[in-house]
């Protein structure tokens, strides 16, 4: 009988010291799955900087406020989503790390690695507060990004 | 995290082990490395090859102390980069801003 791929949800006080108890549990929950061992650390690289956005620029580092983590599997894809209890954040100012003006400034690297190493990832908003980050990996993909997908597509 | 800290024929040379990530390694090597060019240091090698995960907070503090060094006119190089820390490096296009060098014998001939 197939064992059934895990499922979990976590949620953390925001202090950067739980994201690394986010990733332990992510990187242990992805052994379970059909997943290179490289492919793996970058998925778990992800989260980690989805969490610490979360922490860090969502709840501010408010120790009252939680960051919530989803993981499972769906549609042959790793899918993991986190929530925070920010206020939200424009998609469309979020600046490009490789524009020359940028490549020197020590922060605006986190989401851009989240494309790299995930095949997709979408933010939604939630109406009373609240940034969800869905991130998604296919089990049956090569390593690509969806950055590198999407110069593909153009 | 760990940095020690030495000296070898003029060059400041800090090793680090574990991991440089938000809230932790990164303020560990954002201290180490600006206490060696308030020391004075002229030349500086962080030597990464301890180094398990980097994430992007840490390759910030990585781009600060570049900045720092620049600024004061002392050089900064990385030597023995993991292929994941050179990886995370390469796709943001960094590895071209940093002096990268395989050793530290092969950074203090290039930098003597």
């Amino acid at each position: 009988m197939a064992i059934p791929p895990p499922e979990i949800h976590l949620a953390i006080k925001s202090s950067f010291t739980n994201i690394e108890l986010v990733q332990i549990v992510i990187e242990e929950a992805l052994k379970q799955l059909d997943l290179g061992q490289d492919e793996a650390h970058w998925v778990g690289i992800a989260v980690r900087e989805a969490v610490a956005n979360a922490v860090k620029h969502g709840n501010k580092l408010d120790p009252e406020k939680q960051v919530e983590i989803d993981f499972g599997v769906e549609d042959d894809c790793v899918v993991i989503r986190v929530v925070d209890e920010g206020e939200g954040f424009d998609v469309e100012e979020i600046e490009d790390p490789l524009a020359p003006e940028n490549m020197l400034k020590p922060s605006g690297r986190g989401i851009f690695y989240m494309k790299r190493f995930m095949d997709d990832i979408d933010y939604s908003f939630r109406p009373d507060g609240g940034t969800v980050v869905t991130l998604r990996k296919s089990l049956n993909s090569s390593s690509q990004g969806s950055e590198e997908k999407e110069e593909k597509q153009k | 995290m760990t940095i020690s800290v030495r000296q070898k024929e003029g060059f400041t040379i800090l090793d680090a082990k574990g991991k440089i990530t938000i809230g932790a390694g990164d303020v560990v090597l954002r201290e180490a490395i600006q206490g060696a060019l308030d020391a004075g240091a002229m030349k500086v090698l962080v030597n990464l090859g301890g180094v398990s995960t980097i994430d992007s907070s840490g390759i910030g503090e990585l781009v600060s102390a570049y900045t720092s060094a620049s600024n004061r006119g002392a050089k900064l190089a990385l030597v023995q980069l993991p292929p994941k820390v050179q990886d995370i490096l390469q796709i943001t296009q960094l590895v071209t801003v940093f002096d990268v060098y395989e050793d530290e014998e092969e950074a203090m001939s290039a930098m003597a």
